[in-house]
């Protein structure tokens, strides 16, 4: 393992005041399979736009075949022999096999498509993957994810690279299908192509890469041989944070419960998923992205609609699942999605609190906006919103202050139950340690509330129980003093057997 | 701040700034000075407007939700018909304003309830209908224009007032619709459900409203104010003409949009609309005075749309 093929020193990016990354190195062998590895945000798919060549690195230098690299777009970096396969597939549905294989790259002559030419290279890519059976007439959009993957790596390989990087490209695959992309990566690996294998999942990692490099914060932590590494180790690489005195916890007992969720399953991803809220309990909800979080949240709110199982809140006497009939139980949603799902950002502050109740607030249709506007600077007050008053459109103010109205939605409803996701991702830490202190204040006060979050020290420090979720069932749910940021990622990349509650 | 306050000029004043700035353009020339700014004139050019004005106050409500309509040209036509149908059966004013209204109200009810039940953009949904309605008048008035003998409702629209200086009622409707439709949208729990829709789908979904059924029912309301501008169109002719206000629906939205309510839905207001319905109307009066052919003045409208729809990104580039 000499050999380098590829390798970056000291690469770093900002983005404003943001830094994506500090400092990062990297080397590659010809032939390798390598993984990197990092939790959410730690810096990876920064760092493969720039190898890739979609972003360029403020500082560092990148080598390959001993010579600098510095490509321009993707075009260029393909070109010099660095294709990327994105985790969201990029295929043009409607054309066929064969154009989207030769897509940007097809055999012309003074223009007009050479289509014998145009075979027998897309045959030849094919071929190189052990699937020259696949049909290059059909449209794209007719194959399997499975296939349609196929087509892409092909793509890729028209131009013979010598890095080839992987961004999850198993996330959307069947156990099954995933087994095939392994052998796909295998027989590259034979032929020289070193692969750049970037996935969540550490059980993946450690059947196909070699070696591998783990990124937290935006810095090279770890490297090493897959084979000389335990996965505590790796995982104890990418989480070791301590958890700070951010969290303050109020001493509070749990009542009765409140909501259950027996079985629940929704389209596209949750498969099935069951616990229990209590009076007064903070309940977490960890897991990668994709795991099927979210969609949990939306089926309890009934923004979703259950394929299977059932949401019962407890003294519901009411059937059914709508937002609508959530909202009467004294329910309340926070979307990890504030621009898109959250708010109305040309309304007004004083609307976007409003608007589950505004009938509260008029008499026969007719709105009572001294009302609203007085609840809406009481709010303001309480929660200290930086803002003009309560007229201001909502989509002036920065997301500590905009995330701070939606949850002050909730609060005036008011609810009972909080299901809360992401609720601190992307606001600052000042306006985060407000969020920490207020939902801490509502279980005290015998609120429960459902909080999803991405980042384990949050996790930890604010919620009572834990559960975690991994492919879209909930696999495990134990009380916060039974879990470390360790268990909870072997959990969440389904490194551990589950031990169903 | 001075380019905060001349963003909101831009916003606020805009339509009315472009209103002075067209009467202006007339007042000048030699040609129009001297009928141009007359009371006549400006009762004629008032009940020009009333039905693109009455038009666009449901097409206020439908932008303001974040949708469209483009088959109300049509609707105009098929309700104008189902009046002149009504007036030669011999109904009484009243009751046929009242059927050719529910018409109007029920082709926005197959609208909305398309667009919310098939989940189709209204775009597509509409345009169907434009064809559909626009067929539809011409198969129940079996192709010709349908006549009637007289009807009180041909006073509605008339100028020709000879005891007076009155405007006709059709203004006075319009402007009483105004009223209430600006304080409905600004004031009430429907009005706000509106702009909320428009503003963003999925939080106002999230926040519990039934966006379905209050698609629907913008739809509906639109339309009972579509078949409303059919009652006046079918007055002003004083025939059901199921060829007439092809493309109307083309000056409503540029009404609309002229008046600074945005394509993408949750802005907009009455007033502003109404200002351009008038701004509309007096191009087109102005240019018949200066004598300048008609093909002039559709060059001109026109212009003025794609003006109208560059400033409405403008606006949207600076708020976001």
């Amino acid at each position: 393992m000499a050999a380098v093929c590829l390798s970056l020193e000291g690469i770093q990016k900002s983005f404003g005041a943001t830094r994506a990354l500090k400092r990062v190195s990297l080397s590659i062998a010809p032939g390798e399979v390598h993984a990197i590895i990092g939790e959410n945000g730690a810096g990876k798919s920064t760092l493969m736009k720039i190898l890739s060549g979609a972003h360029r690195a403020d500082a560092g230098a990148m080598t390959l075949n001993g010579a600098a690299y510095q490509p321009e777009n993707p075009h260029d970096a393909r070109l010099k022999g660095v294709a990327m396969i994105y985790q969201e597939l990029n295929l043009a549905l409607h054309l066929s096999a064969q154009e989207n294989i030769l897509l940007g790259a097809e055999s012309a002559r003074l223009g007009w498509i050479d289509a014998r030419a145009a075979t027998e290279r897309a045959r030849a890519a094919l071929a190189q993957l052990g699937h020259e059976t696949l049909d290059l007439e059909r449209p794209a959009g007719d194959f399997s994810i499975a296939e349609q993957q196929v087509i892409e790596i092909a793509r890729a390989l028209l131009i013979k690279p010598q890095v080839l990087i992987m961004d999850e490209p198993t996330s959307s695959l069947t156990r099954a299908d995933t087994e095939k992309l392994f052998a796909t990566i295998l027989r590259l690996k034979a032929q020289g192509v070193s692969v750049i294998y970037i996935s969540h999942f550490l059980e993946e990692c450690r059947r196909i890469a070699d070696r591998f490099t783990v990124l937290k914060d935006g810095e090279t932590v770890g490297r090493g041989k897959m084979d000389e590494a335990s996965l505590d180790q790796i995982v104890t690489l990418m989480t070791g944070r301590e958890v700070k005195d951010l969290y303050p916890r109020t001493p509070r007992t749990f009542g009765a419960p409140v909501m259950s969720v027996k079985a629940a399953a929704s389209a596209p991803r949750l498969r099935g998923a069951s616990l229990e809220l209590r009076a007064g309990e903070i309940f977490g909800l960890g897991g990668l992205i994709g795991a099927g979080r979210t969609d949990l949240l939306r089926a309890m709110f009934g923004l979703d609609q259950l394929t299977a199982g059932e949401v019962c809140v407890v003294n519901a006497p009411e059937r059914g699942s709508s937002p609508q009939l959530r909202w009467r139980q004294g329910i309340g949603f926070l979307s990890e999605n504030r621009k898109e799902e959250g708010l109305m950002l040309s309304l007004s502050i004083a609307d976007n609190l409003t608007l589950p109740k505004l009938a509260a607030f008029s008499r026969f249709g007719w709105i009572d906006a001294g009302r609203q506007e007085t609840v809406a600077q009481d709010w303001i007050g309480r929660l200290q919103v930086k803002c003009l008053g309560g007229a201001q459109a909502i989509g002036q103010l920065s997301g500590g202050n905009q995330q701070k109205v939606a949850l002050a939605r909730l609060l005036e409803h008011p609810a009972r139950i909080f299901l809360l996701d992401e609720p601190t991702r992307g606001i600052d830490v000042g306006s985060k340690a407000q969020i920490y202190a207020l939902v801490d204040e509502l279980a005290a006060a015998g609120k429960a509330v459902v909080v999803v979050s991405s980042y384990l020290p949050e996790l930890l420090g604010l919620c009572d129980t834990i559960g975690v979720m991994c492919r879209g069932e909930l696999a495990e749910v134990r009380p916060r003093s039974d879990w470390d940021e360790a268990s909870i990622m072997r959990v969440a990349t389904g490194s551990a057997a589950p031990t169903l509650c | 701040m001075l380019k905060e306050t001349a963003k909101n000029l831009l916003a606020k004043g805009g339509p009315f700034l472009g209103l002075v700035l067209v009467i202006g353009l007339f007042s000048i020339p030699a040609e129009t000075r001297e009928f141009f700014l007359t009371y006549n004139n400006f009762k004629i050019i008032f009940t020009q407007t009333v039905i693109v004005a009455i038009g666009a106050l449901g097409m206020t409500l439908i932008i303001v939700s974040g949708g469209i309509d483009l088959s109300v040209g049509s609707s105009i036509a098929l309700t104008s018909v189902v009046g002149a149908q009504l007036i030669q059966r011999g109904w009484a004013p009243l009751p046929v304003l009242i059927a050719v209204v529910a018409t109007g109200a029920l082709i926005g009810l197959l609208n909305g309830s398309a667009i919310a039940g098939l989940r189709m953009t209204p775009f597509i949904i509409t345009l169907g209908t434009l064809g559909v309605a626009r067929g539809s008048a011409k198969w129940m008035a079996d192709n010709q224009t349908v006549n009637y003998d007289t009807s009180p409702i041909n006073g509605w629209m008339t100028t020709a007032d000879p005891f007076g200086r009155a405007l006709p009622t059709g203004v006075w409707v319009a402007v009483g619709l105004a009223l209430a439709t600006a304080l409905v949208l600004r004031r009430t729990v429907f009005g706000r459900h509106i702009f909320a829709l428009g503003s963003n789908e999925a939080t106002a979904r999230l926040c519990g409203i039934a966006t379905t059924r209050l698609k629907v029912l913008v739809y509906t309301v639109a339309g009972a104010f579509f078949g409303l501008a059919g009652v006046f169109q079918l007055s002003r002719l004083r025939q059901g003409d199921p060829t007439v206000a092809v493309g109307l629906e083309l000056d409503i939205i540029a009404a609309v949009i002229i008046g600074g309510a945005s394509l993408k839905g949750g802005v907009g207001t009455i007033l502003g609309s109404m200002i351009g319905a008038l701004i509309m109307a007096v191009l087109r009066n102005g240019s018949q005075q200066m004598g300048w052919p008609t093909y002039f003045q559709e060059i001109i409208i026109g212009l003025v749309i794609i003006v109208a729809v560059f400033l409405d990104r403008l606006r949207q580039g600076k708020t976001t």
